[in-house]
């Protein structure tokens, strides 16, 4: 863990390794969400990542798209909203809806 | 995004200059804006110019496509005076919160390695120092050696910045005399009310971890919510 989280610093470091990478982005929120506009996750094409872009609700399903898009090459853009009763349910515990911009850094 | 705009991004807020990575969320085209080139015939000039100036990202519609304006300011920085006690609990607590930290005091006797180890120390006085540091406002200044001869020449040069927050450490005496000191410099009343002082949230701080804590607390506010909301408390 760094304690000073410079996503796109370690985005650049990360390339420069040699690893793939995708960077998502908060790009949206409605109501209560947890991280702001423009908050970041870095992913390598190992599921490594580092950042967040909501309180750990979705980060897991946004480290497995950004491995598809890694792959892909494509640009995704994910929308997150209220997670239901049933505990499972992908989504945000806090009542609000993000929009996640997925993209590979190539 | 391609690594070349990573890097030109990074490097931008390196050099401390703000940049706006705008992304058409439908296409994924991509266009980067430095605050320094934008010129008044982007089409998009005014929206950009609102979002620097707010350092706030957001979507954007325009001419039916969504772009999403992402906007990178550079790094924030903070500034002190003193290799004091205090100092030694602010350092780490202002770099985990992304703060590019720096400590000057003249007293070389004071910033030891073995007080301060791996920190950025420089050692000098800041009446000399400050004018080439580029202060601008993404930069916050708080003075602590409680010595005048340091601090006053300190607060001197931050008022004549646009630092987003200047703090100096005392007593309400102690600030007052200081008032007195900088009045006879020619400095009013409007501009000495920049001044954080006593520095830091009344939160009843003791220990100098404390008291890092409440200055910390005091900072964040002034950048997250403006001067005007910051000064109330």
């Amino acid at each position: 863990m760094e304690i000073r989280e410079d996503i796109l610093e370690i985005a650049e470091r990360w390339r420069d390794d040699g690893r793939e990478v995708a960077l998502a982005t908060v790009v949206s929120t409605w109501g209560s969400a947890p991280r702001p506009t423009g908050s970041r996750l870095v992913i390598d094409a190992q599921g490594n990542f580092e950042g967040s872009v909501s309180g750990g609700c979705v980060e897991g399903a946004v480290i497995t798209e950004a491995m598809d898009v890694i792959s892909s090459g494509k640009p995704e853009l994910l929308e997150f909203g209220v997670a239901d009763e049933n505990a499972w349910e992908l989504g945000l515990s806090c009542g609000g809806q993000i929009r996640v911009y997925v993209e590979k850094v190539a | 995004m391609n690594l070349q705009l990573l890097k030109a991004i990074n490097e931008n807020r390196a050099n401390r200059q703000a940049v706006i990575l705008i992304t058409n969320l439908k296409s994924g085209v991509q266009r980067l804006v430095r605050e320094s080139e934008l010129g008044s015939d982007d089409p998009l000039h005014d929206t950009l110019i609102a979002a620097l100036r707010g350092g706030r990202s957001q979507t954007f519609l325009h001419e039916g496509e969504e772009l999403f304006l992402n906007v990178h300011t550079p790094p924030t920085r903070l500034i002190m005076t003193g290799a004091v006690h205090i100092s030694q609990a602010l350092y780490p607590m202002a770099v985990a919160c992304g703060h590019d930290t720096v400590i000057v005091d003249p007293r070389a006797a004071f910033g030891t390695p073995e007080r301060f180890p791996g920190v950025e120390l420089i050692v000098g006085w800041p009446g000399d120092l400050f004018p080439n540091l580029g202060i601008d406002r993404y930069a916050a200044i708080v003075t602590l050696t409680h010595d005048p001869k340091i601090d006053d020449p300190a607060l001197e040069y931050a008022l004549s910045t646009d630092a987003f927050y200047i703090g100096a450490l005392g007593s309400r005496k102690t600030h007052g005399k200081r008032v007195e000191r900088l009045t006879d410099k020619g400095f009013d009343k409007d501009r000495l009310s920049r001044i954080a002082a006593p520095v830091g949230l009344d939160i009843g701080a003791k220990s100098p971890a404390e008291i890092a804590v409440s200055i910390l607390a005091q900072l964040t506010a002034a950048l997250r919510q403006g001067p005007q909301e910051s000064a109330k408390r």
